[in-house]
């Protein structure tokens, strides 16, 4: 991480590996219990009939059904928009955001913290306040109208809810800009220098200079975000239910997704399947599509992290 | 906002010190419509805490009108929601789930990270690879097979399934605590062990009081973790009411007390406060914290 080379010989001593597994037991067991061992029964009753009380195999009905569950393929589509639609605003916007806080001269710290400080709300405080601020006769809108538009009913709107959810997302970016402000920070002054010298303009330098110099870090942060988009829930399940007005317990006839399942997202609908109608053999089909995707994302992540997994690599 | 910021030096001729005087003036308006652009900014950011907080403070009647400005200031919407709902019970709650889920991690965590930072080892880049993974694995996938493992124990209905856990170690946690960990020049443990130390007093004598920060990072993005989440208390304790935290009491208000706006409010802000207040006091671990976990990626 450093970029350092250590000046210790890379030879492996007798007894460390011994050593190493003795220090790291409580994580193996951790991973054995909590990751190895769930992901191989997620397979196995994958095949099964199961609702807590009986345990029946069915061989490959579970699959069969998910290609007819309307409510699934709907619970996907709405995924899949997350990740064309709100991963890229929340990315550009906090690259955005952190490019304007490298030109302040006055008050950076004061800003910086300002456009953090959000992010730290907790998701579901957050999201009760954006459903009232964006309700139909909320402050947002009443802001929107002032300009003469006419503003949408965000969260009792289908058409709406997603984008309103995008803002949400917007308004926490303050850990995506955090990453891309160090990034920023650590590109050498004296190309800029440069490069004003050889007369290119600001959009050329941002183009030629910044872009290449932070590339990593955005690729990091655009995965990253695709991976959380996989696992979008709270948001999405509050917005719903605050919006409706309703809670949600087990045995309610509440469906997540409110307005017209535009919010459902696929690890909703798993929840949902498993823990509300108890359908467990089926839910455990809709995680390994949830695993099957973010093991994609993963590797990609993971091939950025190769070159410094072992303590001492340089820049990737 | 990309356009050009710095400018070579001026020379000291006549025609340079025309061109620096243009320069200075462009200069001051780039600086007018950048910090202009930053104050906008600032206003969308807090914004939505200042209409819930002025909405907090409005009378029942007047939160349903849409005003932005409240007619009297109802300071008793708080005591109110202290009356009406369990929050005191539900911070409570909060509290231990985030406190002892903060402390076994710690306790699990540095150990496993002090391993994979220090130790050279046949398959140390696949242990660094399985905890990727498994911070990185939605927590919904293996969610059925864990929650059994729970139901068997008959401690689901609890917060126990998301505390105990933790004394396992915590794969971001080791992740955030290994990048810090690897940071610290060798040469430091090498001369302890010339010394004679054993590990365990490597890593309490040298290691852990030069991790400080990223110990205070890890504890902090822990503790914040647990008071946010809203998953893993839905998923085992919802069914018993006393064992709610903050996340699912919130999560009910506006359903159980009808559509009082101003309480509803009142409530969230009570819920935000802990963490606007701790991060005032706690902003450096933080910025740390996360620059650690995404730059040099």
């Amino acid at each position: 991480m450093s970029g350092v080379t250590h000046a210790a010989p890379p030879r492996w001593r007798r007894g460390e590996g011994r050593k190493a597994l003795l220090w790291m037991s409580p994580w193996l067991v951790g991973f054995a219990v909590f990751f190895a061992y769930p992901l191989a029964a997620t397979v196995y009753f994958s095949f099964h009939r199961y609702d807590l009380f009986t345990l029946e195999f069915i061989g490959l009905d579970n699959y069969r059904y998910f290609l007819h569950d309307d409510r699934a393929w709907v619970s996907i589509k709405n995924t899949l928009w997350l990740v064309v639609f709100m991963v890229p605003a929340q990315v550009l916007f906090g690259l955005a955001v952190a490019q304007l806080l490298t030109r302040l001269k006055a008050g950076s710290g004061f800003f910086r913290t300002v456009f953090y400080l959000p992010s730290l709300v907790p998701l579901v405080a957050g999201t009760v306040s954006f459903v009232f601020l964006m309700n139909p006769s909320g402050p947002l809108n009443q802001i929107i109208e002032l300009f003469g538009i006419t503003a949408p009913d965000w969260f009792g709107d289908k058409d709406w809810a997603k984008p309103g959810l995008t803002l949400l997302a917007m308004w926490g970016i303050g850990n995506t800009m955090m990453i891309f402000l160090a990034a920023l920070l650590d590109v050498p002054k004296h190309l800029y220098e440069a490069a004003a010298i050889d007369g290119a303009g600001g959009w050329r330098q941002f183009r030629s200079i910044t872009l290449p110099m932070i590339s990593p870090v955005l690729m990091f942060s655009t995965v990253t975000g695709v991976i959380y988009a996989l696992q979008y829930f709270t948001q999405a399940m509050i917005a719903s239910r605050v919006a409706a007005g309703v809670t949600d317990s087990p045995g309610s006839s509440f469906v997540p997704g409110y307005p017209e399942l535009s919010t459902l997202t696929l690890p909703q609908w798993l929840f949902h399947a498993g823990f509300r109608d108890f359908s467990m053999g089926y839910a455990c089909v809709l995680a390994l599509l949830l695993f099957a995707a973010s093991v994609i994302f993963t590797l990609v992540l993971i091939r950025r992290f190769r070159t410094f997994a072992d303590g001492q690599g340089g820049n990737p | 906002m990309t356009t050009l910021a710095t400018r070579p030096p001026t020379t000291a001729s006549p025609a340079g010190r025309a061109a620096a005087r243009g320069g200075r003036a462009r200069r001051t308006l780039y600086w007018i419509a950048t910090h202009t652009v930053a104050v906008a900014l600032s206003m969308m950011f807090i914004g939505p805490l200042v209409f819930v907080t002025l909405t907090a403070l409005m009378s029942d009647d007047q939160a349903l009108t849409g005003d932005l400005w409240p007619d009297t200031w109802n300071w008793g919407n708080f005591a109110e929601v202290f009356a009406r709902s369990q929050l005191l019970h539900w911070l409570g709650n909060t509290f231990m789930y985030a406190g002892l889920g903060t402390l076994f991690t710690l306790l699990s965590s540095i150990p496993v990270a002090y391993a994979m930072a220090r130790f050279r080892f046949r398959g140390r880049r696949l242990a660094f690879f399985a905890v990727i993974m498994m911070m990185m694995l939605p927590p919904q996938v293996v969610a059925v097979p864990v929650y059994l493992i729970w139901a068997r124990f008959e401690l689901t209905g609890t917060l126990w399934p998301l505390i105990l856990p933790m004394l396992l170690g915590d794969a971001f946690s080791i992740f955030l605590l290994r990048q810090f960990l690897v940071t610290i020049p060798r040469e430091y443990t090498e001369a302890a062990l010339v010394d004679g130390c054993s590990d365990l007093r490597i890593l309490v004598r040298v290691i852990l009081p030069m991790a400080r920060p990223g110990i205070a990072a890890v504890a902090l993005f822990q503790f914040f973790y647990c008071w946010n989440d809203y998953y893993g208390p839905l998923l085992y304790a919802q069914t018993t009411e006393e064992n709610w935290t903050l996340s699912l009491g919130l999560a009910s208000f506006r359903a159980l007390h009808s559509v009082q706006w101003n309480l509803t409010m009142a409530a969230t802000l009570l819920v935000m406060a802990p963490v606007i207040i701790v991060f005032f006091f706690a902003q450096k671990a933080f910025v740390e914290g996360v620059t650690l976990t995404g730059v040099k990626g």
